[in-house]
């Protein structure tokens, strides 16, 4: 089953056209990496998809509903994450999932037990009455990526989300990824770490607006005979 | 709405938890009627002068006692010659000289009209005009008692209604109020917006099933009250320690400073929705509106002395017509008859600002 279905996409700013005739989909419990140089109009489409910017042209579907007639209600059915912020420096981390919580409007009760297995299982029980400022970024990071699937949406976006963090917690963040992908969610990942790149189920490359490559990691490797997504990335993006 | 309520209740959490910002919040408010509260106040009490008596009668000398006790002036220092005036003036230990004229008190008897000088230091124009009013006050009511005076060919009378003593502190009261809120709700609110763009986090409300009108109410209904808790700070503080009288309804004022933390707020968001940054928020909201408040309302530099651009600047200003209305109604006891027209004014202000602030949102948004 399809949960992202873009056909066509076209999304101006004036003369500039940072997204040209996008098309292609997304399988649910699908890891899918978004991957370009900077400023190739991946940020433009992650924000398309979100519900955040009005396509200019062509059609944009969600979690089954079209993005520019139902915003609202591709918004409550995906999670976002972005490397920039993440969390609310200056509340503790059961406050902090408490707030993305409600908005996302769950009941409290349903919070309060969510929140229990989530720190379980990340083993942040001890620190949870701590002001996540005090957090290390890897331990921000991880926690970030469970308060966005929090409310368990069909698609969790993630922007960028291990930038700036160790290869280990990188690796361990990388588990919470399958781990959710198991548990049905859609996994929408843009990366600059190209061994990530490997992890995905499927990869697209995107240049000046467009997509230039999209398939398996192994079969993109084997058509253009490199021997990694970083080799073949450097090639096409040039 | 619960999801309203926690973004509302997550909002508050960061203001108070910033404890050192809150105090300054509150401190501020209070600092600023205080300071301006008795810098402003150029109320004459006990002002040093000299006293030059050419005359050296008994009627020279019940003139000067009766001075010395209106309590508007101390006569310490005793001038003998004209040439130590002006040196008595640039030393700064005296502000005014009363020149007591020769034959004072004969001519006084004969109904030859007697002269009395007042010579001030006009360094200060203001403070030297209203000294000069004063003495002039006193010396009328000395003469009046005597009733053998000869009058002057035409008695000008002076009285200041509703403020007989001249406080400046009753003008300047409602102009700390109308800066005190307007710093806090707009730049306050502009701030943290801002924040939010720089930050990033923005983006996640976006993403969020919060709806914009959402999430600006949430972002603005802390402040809302804050702003609330200072213009009531504010009035009291000039109600009991400055002793400005309340003589309209407090229903009036209360309504007067609802539209007016309104009016602020909407203006913060509009400028929050323009600036890119928090130090563009800042300045614009220092320039945008801490000197237009300050200059233009007319509570440090009366209005009406001001070119006729100036004035017509100040007149598409709010704060000018926040300022008029409190003092309409906390002095004059005036009532919703005669300020209506300036909330009016404000309500109108803050629609233009607030739908100004939607589209510009809205558009950043597509």
């Amino acid at each position: 089953m399809e949960i992202i279905i873009v056909k066509d996409l076209v999304m101006r700013f004036g003369s500039f056209t940072a997204n040209d005739r996008l098309t292609f989909s997304v399988a649910k419990g699908e890891i899918f990496g978004f991957l370009g140089a900077n400023g190739a109009g991946k940020t433009t489409t992650m924000k398309v998809l979100c519900g955040l910017l009005k396509p200019t042209s062509g059609s944009v579907v969600v979690a089954g509903y079209d993005v520019a007639l139902h915003p609202e209600k591709v918004k409550r059915n995906i999670g976002y994450m972005s490397q920039k912020f993440s969390l609310n420096d200056d509340l503790t981390v059961t406050e902090n999932i408490l707030v993305y919580g409600t908005i996302y409007g769950l009941g409290r009760a349903e919070i309060g037990k969510r929140t229990d297995a989530m720190l379980e299982r990340l083993e942040l029980t001890q620190v949870r009455k701590r002001l996540v400022k005090t957090l290390s970024l890897g331990w921000k990071q991880k926690l970030a990526f469970s308060v966005a699937t929090l409310h368990r949406p069909s698609i969790v976006f993630l922007d960028e989300p291990t930038s700036g963090v160790d290869p280990v917690t990188r690796r361990r963040f990388w588990e919470l990824i399958y781990e959710a992908a198991e548990n049905d969610i859609t996994v929408f990942v843009t990366t600059h770490y190209m061994d990530e790149a490997e992890y995905c189920d499927r990869v697209s490359i995107m240049n000046r607006g467009q997509i230039i490559a999209l398939d398996t990691p192994q079969r993109l490797k084997q058509a253009h005979g490199v021997e990694s997504i970083n080799e073949l990335f450097v090639r096409m993006v040039r | 709405m619960t999801a309203l309520k926690g973004f509302i209740i997550k909002e508050s959490k960061h203001i108070l938890r910033d404890w050192k910002t809150l105090v300054i919040l509150f401190v501020i408010p209070v600092a600023l009627v205080l300071i301006i509260g008795y810098v402003v106040s150029i109320d004459v009490k006990d002002t040093v002068i000299g006293v030059y008596d050419k005359a050296r009668d008994s009627e020279s000398a019940r003139l000067t006692a009766r001075i010395a006790s209106s309590g508007y002036f101390k006569p310490v220092k005793v001038i003998t010659h004209d040439a130590e005036i002006a040196p008595a003036f640039r030393s700064g230990s005296i502000r005014m000289v009363v020149v007591i004229g020769e034959r004072f008190g004969s001519r006084m008897l004969q109904n030859e009209g007697a002269v009395v000088q007042i010579i001030a230091d006009a360094s200060e124009a203001n403070t030297a005009q209203l000294l000069s009013i004063y003495c002039e006050g006193v010396i009328q009511s000395f003469a009046a008692g005597e009733d053998v005076v000869v009058k002057p060919p035409v008695e000008v009378e002076v009285r200041m209604f509703f403020n007989p003593s001249l406080n400046g502190v009753y003008m300047s009261i409602p102009g700390i109020m109308a800066l005190v809120l307007i710093i806090i709700t707009a730049m306050m609110t502009s701030l943290s917006i801002t924040r939010e763009k720089e930050l990033g986090s923005m983006e996640i409300l976006l993403a969020s099933p919060l709806t914009p009108f959402q999430i600006i109410i949430g972002k603005v209904t802390p402040y809302l009250a804050l702003a609330t808790i200072n213009a009531v700070t504010v009035v009291l503080l000039g109600y009991f320690v400055f002793r400005v009288p309340m003589t309209g309804s407090w229903e009036l004022l209360f309504l007067i400073n609802f539209v007016y933390i309104f009016l602020s707020l909407a203006l913060g968001i509009l400028i929050s929705s323009l600036a890119p940054t928090q130090m563009v928020a800042m300045f614009a909201s220092l320039f945008g509106l801490l000197l237009p408040t300050m200059l233009l309302s007319g509570f440090i530099f009366p209005l009406e002395n001001m070119p006729w651009w100036l004035q017509a600047l100040s007149r598409i200003l709010p704060p000018r017509y926040y300022v008029e209305a409190v003092k309409a109604v906390m002095i004059q006891g005036s009532t919703l008859e005669v300020v209506w027209q300036r909330l009016i004014v404000m309500v109108a202000f803050g629609l233009i600002y607030m739908a100004a602030a939607v589209k510009k949102f809205k558009i950043r948004l597509d």
